[in-house]
């Protein structure tokens, strides 16, 4: 049976940007014309102390929100989520659903061999890349590791467009500035900050262009079909 | 309110259109938008011509009241500062009520309880503020999640008390809220509900009307009480002087008075009726015999519930309450009329809910009603957790969730 939904859950570190992901990854989607909602959950946290986001994405309106506890995606934003337990579910997959995908920020194989076979019988895929790389290679800092996450999380279930990520990054990124009346108004102090931030904002979309197209390969390599039907509608973002 | 071309066009303070509520709400081209619950009380606000905001950080309601503060920056709302607790909020809110102002102010959680006397100090003075309350467990243990346990103490103080489930209705309310407490006759205080981190963290699509329209600006000479004077002091609230002696006369006062502010929450049914297009809302089977009362997130959980039962082949709908107070009595009787089940899923420890269902069906329903699923501190309520409790129930087999 297609799947109508897609419940994706993101365990992360404070401080990696999970949060923006997961709003990133929605906003997009609902730009591409599905149903979508996206929501953090944290305590007090503070930076390296585990942080989850999670999105939802489908083809009829969603209600469903707060925390994924039966995910069709997991995306593990840091090696420790898995190796110090730094998760709010251990092990880290529990609730995965059949047929699901996990994708790792790590090059390293970080799974023990029962993980392996639990998830071997529910058919999940594991994607292990490393996103920080990418980010320090191509935006120059780590801090784009979530836009590299959000490119191969993209790339692997093949129904969202580069377009309308890229939609989804300028929305989090430019909102303010565009808020503000456009750029001929704003003084030079401000415009070069908003150079700063277009030249910062492009970075970001090459780094997550680079881990789409990786993942759409691995796909392609896995033999993966799209995870969800075409979008119902197709209705701009405002 | 469609402008024929000889009436006179007016404008409120920040330069925006002013137009009818039901133009405001009904009539007027949306446009979508994807933004969080908190950004969208700063739009309501926007379009709402507020006079006065007082605020004090308190997760997860900071960023609500931080974005209102945005709003004072840009002249859309007259007077917006930080109280130095929320008792001090609720208490200097008061005071911009009594002066006349429009006022709308945001709490959570432990902050809601440290500001609880004033909440019937703000019903028994009929003054129609609008707090926007985005729950969070109280203390202890320390917990900053969604539980709405707050909702518990809250219901008889003398506020009508709505629940929106998600940003659109947060919107709405918001906007209908002002209209509805400020009638003359009804001029109490009005909380608006909504689930922290749930709603006010997550971003969904909304649907807005221009932000260059707005509401009448209130009307403070239409009151039931005097606007204070503050050129004549000192200034009174109340006709307390003769409240405060020990004899009939003040015993009668005080008991008529406290009857006079219930009684006001109830004139408020027609207009909220009216204004929330129905105190409930209803999804599902109309004809079911398992049917899920809730309010809130615990709605939204229990529509996908439906959803999941109907793949089961059962047949199941939730009845949404989008008021508390007044609860939507007669509405709930007539929607349960089939009910076999009632099922009244929570997101807090006692049960609340539960218990206003069952008081006000007491024999009027046949129906069993079992007070599950509940779940608290910040816990998520999964529909497929909800559907595992109904097919237990219903003696089903309960096969995997997934």
């Amino acid at each position: 049976m297609m799947r109508k939904r897609l419940n994706i859950r993101m365990p992360a570190l404070g401080g990696q940007g999970a949060v923006t992901a997961a709003h990133i990854i929605a906003t997009a989607a609902d730009y591409e014309g599905y149903y979508a909602i996206s929501n953090p959950f944290f305590g007090a946290e503070k930076r390296m102390a585990p942080a989850e986001s999670y999105a939802r994405i489908g083809i009829e309106p969603i209600f469903d929100r707060g925390e994924v506890v039966y995910p069709d995606i997991i995306m593990v934003f840091h090696p420790q989520v898995i190796t110090m337990g730094k998760s709010y579910t251990i092990p880290f997959y529990s609730g995965i659903k059949r047929n699901g995908l996990i994708i790792i920020n790590s090059e390293e194989d970080l799974l023990t061999e029962e993980d392996k076979e639990y998830l071997k019988s529910l058919e999940v895929k594991v994607l292990n890349f490393n996103a920080t790389k990418f980010a320090i290679d191509i935006a120059g800092t780590e801090l784009a590791t979530n836009m590299a996450m959000i490119g191969a999380f993209f790339g692997a279930v093949g129904v969202v467009s580069m377009e309308a990520i890229e939609e989804g990054i300028k929305s989090r990124f430019l909102k303010k500035f565009v808020a503000s009346g456009g750029t001929a108004a704003l003084d030079s102090a401000v415009e070069r900050k908003f150079k700063k931030k277009l030249e910062l904002i492009q970075k970001n979309l090459d780094t997550a262009k680079a881990a789409y197209e990786m993942a759409q390969r691995w796909a392609q390599e896995q033999g993966l079909e799209p995870f969800l039907p075409p979008p119902p509608k197709k209705a701009l973002v405002q | 309110m469609a402008q024929a071309p000889t009436e006179k066009v007016i404008y409120n303070r920040a330069g925006q259109r002013v137009v009818s509520p039901d133009y405001l709400l009904f009539e007027a081209p949306r446009t979508k938008h994807f933004m969080t619950g908190s950004e969208v009380v700063k739009e309501a606000v926007k379009r709402s011509s507020v006079d006065a905001s007082v605020s004090y950080p308190i997760t997860p309601q900071s960023e609500a009241a931080h974005l209102i503060g945005e709003l004072w920056v840009e002249g859309y709302v007259g007077v917006y500062f930080r109280g130095e607790s929320e008792f001090g909020v609720m208490s200097e809110i008061a005071g911009c009520a009594m002066a006349g102002a429009r006022c709308i102010t945001t709490t959570s959680g432990p902050g809601t309880l440290r500001a609880v006397e004033n909440f019937p100090m703000w019903a028994g003075s009929r003054l129609p503020i609008q707090l926007i309350l985005m729950v969070r467990g109280i203390n202890s243990p320390l917990t900053i999640q969604p539980d709405n346990l707050e909702v518990a103490f809250l219901l008889d103080t003398g506020c009508m008390i709505w629940y929106a489930e998600n940003a659109q209705d947060l919107f709405d309310m918001i906007i209908a809220g002002f209209v509805v407490a400020e009638k003359p006759e009804v001029h109490v205080p009005l909380i608006t509900v909504v689930d922290g981190f749930f709603v006010s963290h997550t971003r969904e699509a909304v649907m807005l009307p221009p932000d260059d329209i707005a509401l009448p600006p209130y009307d403070p000479y239409k009151a039931p009480m005097p606007v204070i004077d503050a050129e004549v002091p000192p200034g009174r609230f109340l006709r307390d002087p003769f409240i405060m002696k020990s004899n009939y006369v003040s015993y009668a006062t005080h008991t008529s008075w406290q009857f006079e502010v219930r009684a006001a929450i109830e004139r408020s049914r027609p207009y909220a009726k009216h204004y929330l297009r129905g105190l409930i809302e209803e999804f599902g089977d109309p004809e079911a015999e398992i049917v899920f009362v809730a309010c809130g997130t615990a709605a939204a959980q229990s529509k996908e519930a439906v959803r999941l039962l109907e793949d089961e082949g059962i047949k199941a709908k939730v009845v949404k309450l989008k008021t508390i107070r007044p609860f939507p009595v007669e509405e709930l009787v007539n929607a349960t009329k089939n009910a076999k089940i009632i099922f009244v899923p929570e997101f807090n420890v006692v049960g609340w809910l539960e218990r206003e269902v069952r008081r006000y069906l007491y024999k009027r329903s046949n129906a069993d009603i079992i007070g599950t699923p509940r779940v608290a501190g910040g816990m998520t309520m999964p529909p497929e957790v909800i559907v595992k409790e109904v097919l237990k129930i219903l003696g089903k087999e309960v096969k995997h969730v997934i």
